[in-house]
């Protein structure tokens, strides 16, 4: 197996993560329909339970996918995360004040308030998926950067990669496709949320709550999903000549890549008809509960489809708008062959983590929360 | 370049308070995950309840704790890349992994195995939640281990050869990582500081207890638990140190000459037991070093050198060079002075601009031969960033006394673990008003040795965030001062919040103690 081989391999480890991410952030969305789900405290007790119980996978989640770019991709890591300061910062900042909410908030001596924490849960849950999906955006739109190795032989200005603005990443939410995404990412977020929430926990007031959000939140969501996949297929992308590594524009280049991908245009199509069943089936069946499973494998399959549209096929997954012989792609910003060998060992303990993740999840999730747990005096946020 | 300056020290400053906030968190976490673990395990085997209870209780503060350092860890996570780009190309493809295997191996433990800790206890068998725990404090510790081995790996850079083609340093020996022994010096040596911790913070808040009359059997049934890890951890934390110092001194000899204050090096080297600097002591000038100290004989020298009159070198004789040393490879030198490092650095440097002009010109020869000089003089790579001598010498003031803060306090532990455990097993503890302060007072104390700790390992390497490959003005991401100067204020606002709302709330869950609603 050669340096490409496990270039393309990395990439897909790091859109799995991606893919996954997208899915967790049900805890996002669902934190952002907190205060118009939850009527009262037990309500609302359920739901912060519900989700708090989760939490933290998202959040390892996202370190994860960091990390995991840092092995893999540092080019990336170290040309975005610099350059993008603000953006990335601004994300960092809303999931910070996440980490302590769900321990803080109901605990005595707490000076901030609980309204406080509830606040800092909002803000995460709609700041976090509308930035991350930004940042993702980025992927396809192209960010303002220059890489020049060179400037490491010069002492007084050694860095070598610089954005080109002063904006360093605000001015990504200056673009409509971004923000598409951006918004898409939320309305996801909700509508999982709440489809979690139908699976999690057993109260009918809550049901019908959450399906009544699965419907309004599905529809907005399927909305500027649509649109941000017809503004991505129909806009001109980026190629790299493999033989060159010179990058040029491409016409329809996404399109393009799904035509020339076609087990990805595939993979793409059952993801959303995944969705679109989960959507359907919550909406319109009276008790059903298991939406968030069809769903939730169904954005993992399109997330993962678009990540492989920005990544593969000799395209450059993070464009350089500022000079596009800049441009990153999977061959040009990857580890040395004995880091990326190295990670692949490690990395076949995933299959492991993911077996354990999905035995305690189901253990503590047989018996859903109920209004008597939350009245016990056990542990509970 | 006044602008770059200011940048590095603004960057500096902002992943030091991240780091310096995380480091009050994670002690405790990895110190009471363990003594959460052996509570639980003592349950299991008796089931008696009341051990149940204390578990519980513990277990909550240690949520409270845990929470907030997840907080702050992410943050030194993404700092990497947003305040230290340069590194994060430079020596990525190395100090990624540990991060990524970090991830993969500790923190899904512990996010999976944490909700069961503290929702499960209705919902698994008995056994799969003490399982739960332990492997939740398991977590912790793995994820100790891989950060700490990358961050050994910027004290002593092993495993690793530069590859000019792509201007930065690969990974060609995984092990060489990761058995490194700084590597292993450091991860037990942080580590047992956790149950130091752990222990002193039980100690300490059951015998607020005892002082209180209140909730008799958890006090004196945690402060045995606490105080025997605390103990076991404090002789760990000596032993290690010792090896750590050794280490110090073989692999970063600027850092071993501020921790001790050492300006002339010599043979039979003393140890300063107790000393206060004298704050007109310069490198080059010829002022006493000390106002006042108490030295022991030839001390310094049989823990740097291992042996009595073993030569341990100062702060000028690293800057003049000239004594007798060992390179990266253990071979036998004469060391070289700085101004023939930075001369050397610069070579390096040039050689690799050489290289990528050769490389242009698809000039085979004149790659080939730029190479050369680049092998040649890579050793000293990051000293071609360096403009003057004093840019490489750390604060030692700063270094001196935390170096000795932690020596005398970490001495300090060992005998008040093992008097706490005496007057425990003497029944004598509840009794003795006097010394249930000096545990409470002792819980500060804990902090200040741990944090006394970090400020010695990092401030001590500096200018280096790669020990003589690359210095931290090299190492910035290209980013406007007024950027960095406001996300400090921000970190700094947000993270003083969070602290005074965690000891807020541990304040009041212990005041509550076990209590029912």
């Amino acid at each position: 197996m050669n340096e490409i081989f496990y270039q393309h391999y990395w990439w897909f480890l790091i859109s799995l993560l991606g893919a996954i991410l997208v899915f967790l952030l049900f805890v996002q969305g669902g934190q952002s329909l907190l205060a118009t789900m939850g009527k009262n405290e037990i309500e609302k007790s359920m739901m912060v339970n519900s989700l708090g119980r989760k939490w933290e996978f998202t959040f390892t989640t996202l370190v994860v996918f960091g990390g995991a770019f840092f092995a893999s991709f540092p080019l990336f890591y170290s040309t975005s995360f610099g350059g993008a300061y603000w953006l990335w910062m601004a994300i960092l900042f809303s999931f910070i004040i996440q980490a302590v909410s769900y321990e803080y908030r109901s605990k005595r001596g707490n000076f901030l308030g609980k309204n406080t924490y509830d606040t800092f849960l909002l803000i995460n849950g709609i700041v976090g998926p509308v930035l991350l999906g930004v940042a993702v955006g980025t992927f396809f739109t192209g960010a303002d950067f220059v890489v020049e190795k060179g400037n490491l032989t010069t002492p007084g200005s050694p860095v070598i990669s610089s954005w080109t603005n002063g904006w360093h990443g605000l001015e990504a939410l200056l673009d409509v496709r971004n923000l598409l995404l951006g918004v898409t990412v939320l309305f996801l977020a909700r509508t999982q949320g709440a489809l979690y929430f139908m699976n999690n926990i057993k109260d009918d007031t809550l049901f019908e709550r959450s399906r009544k959000q699965v419907l309004v939140n599905g529809i907005v969501f399927v909305l500027f999903f649509l649109s941000f996949v017809t503004a991505t297929l129909l806009a001109t992308g980026y190629e790299t000549n493999p033989l060159t590594g010179e990058v040029f524009p491409r016409a329809y280049k996404y399109f393009h890549n799904l035509i020339e991908m076609p087990w990805v245009a595939f993979m793409f199509l059952v993801g959303v008809v995944l969705v679109l069943y989960a959507l359907i089936r919550s909406v319109f069946g009276q008790h059903y509960t298991r939406g968030i499973w069809f769903s939730g494998i169904g954005t993992v399959l399109v997330v993962l489809s678009l990540f492989f549209i920005a990544g593969y096929n000799n395209t450059p997954y993070y464009p350089s708008v500022a000079d596009m012989q800049s441009s990153l792609t999977i061959y040009n910003s990857s580890s040395s062959l004995f880091t990326l060998e190295t990670m692949s060992v490690v990395s076949l303990l995933i299959p492991f983590v993911l077996a354990y993740i999905f035995y305690v999840w189901r253990a503590m999730d047989k018996k859903p929360i109920t209004a008597t747990e939350m009245k016990s005096n056990e542990h509970k946020y | 370049m006044n602008d770059l300056f200011t940048l590095v020290d603004w960057s500096r400053a902002q992943f030091a308070l991240t780091a310096i906030y995380h480091w009050l968190f994670v002690p405790l976490t990895l110190g009471l995950g363990v003594i959460v673990g052996i509570m639980e395990t003592i349950y299991y085997r008796t089931g008696d309840e009341r051990w149940k209870t204390i578990t519980k209780y513990w277990m909550t503060l240690f949520g409270v704790n845990f929470a907030i350092g997840v907080a702050t860890g992410i943050i030194l996570e993404f700092q990497f890349g947003t305040n230290w780009s340069n590194y994060s190309w430079f020596v990525g493809d190395i100090f990624g992994a540990p991060l990524a295997i970090e991830g993969i191996m500790a923190f899904f433990m512990e996010a999976t195995f944490i909700a069961v800790m503290f929702f499960g206890w209705n919902k698994v068998s008995k056994r799969f939640h003490l399982a739960s725990t332990w492997l939740t404090a398991i977590g912790a510790s793995i994820s100790a281990l891989w950060i700490l081995v990358a961050n050994s790996w910027m004290q002593y850079p092993v495993g690793m050869k530069f590859d000019p083609e792509t201007a930065r340093n690969v990974m060609d020996d995984f092990w060489a990582l990761v058995l490194s022994p700084v590597a292993i010096n450091k991860f037990f040596h942080s580590v047992s500081a956790g149950w130091v911790l752990g222990g002193i913070f039980v100690v300490g808040v059951s015998s607020w207890y005892l002082l209180k009359n209140r909730e008799n059997f958890l006090a004196k049934q945690s402060i045995r638990v606490g105080a025997w890890v605390g103990l076991v951890g404090a002789l760990v934390v000596a032993y290690t140190g010792d090896g750590s110092a050794y280490e110090v001194a073989d692999k970063q000899p600027m850092k071993l000459a501020a921790m001790e204050g050492v300006y002339h090096g010599k043979k039979g080297q003393e140890l300063i037991a107790f000393g206060i600097l004298n704050p007109a002591k310069e490198f080059n000038n010829n002022e006493k070093e000390f106002l006042f100290d108490i030295p022991i004989p030839k001390l310094l020298s049989i823990l740097a050198t291992r042996e009595v009159d073993g030569f341990v070198p100062g702060i000028n004789d690293i800057i003049d060079g000239g004594y007798p040393d060992k390179n990266l490879k253990g071979e036998e030198i004469i060391a070289l002075s700085a101004q023939e490092k930075m001369e050397r650095g610069r070579l390096a440097i040039a050689a690799l601009a050489d290289f990528n002009t050769a490389r242009q010109n698809n000039d085979t020869t004149a790659m080939n031969e730029a190479r050369a000089r680049l092998e040649a003089n890579y050793e000293y790579f990051g000293y071609g960033y360096v403009d003057s001598v004093e840019q490489l010498i750390p604060h030692v003031p700063f270094v001196f006394y935390s170096f000795h803060i932690m020596i005398i306090l970490g001495g300090y532990f060992i005998l008040f673990f093992i008097l706490v455990l005496v007057l425990s097993y003497k029944e004598k503890l509840p009794n003795l008003k006097w010394m249930l302060w000096v545990a409470i007072l002792t819980i500060p104390l804990g902090y200040v040795c741990l944090e006394a700790g970090w400020i010695v390992a990092e401030m001590g390497r500096q200018p280096w965030v790669i020990q003589d490959i690359m210095p931290t003005f090299a190492a910035i991401s290209k980013i406007e001062v007024a950027s960095v100067q406001t996300t400090f204020w921000l970190f700094a606002a947000l993270f003083t919040i969070l602290l005074i709302a965690e000891v807020g709330i541990m304040l009041k869950q212990i005041k509550k103690g076990t209590e029912k609603k």
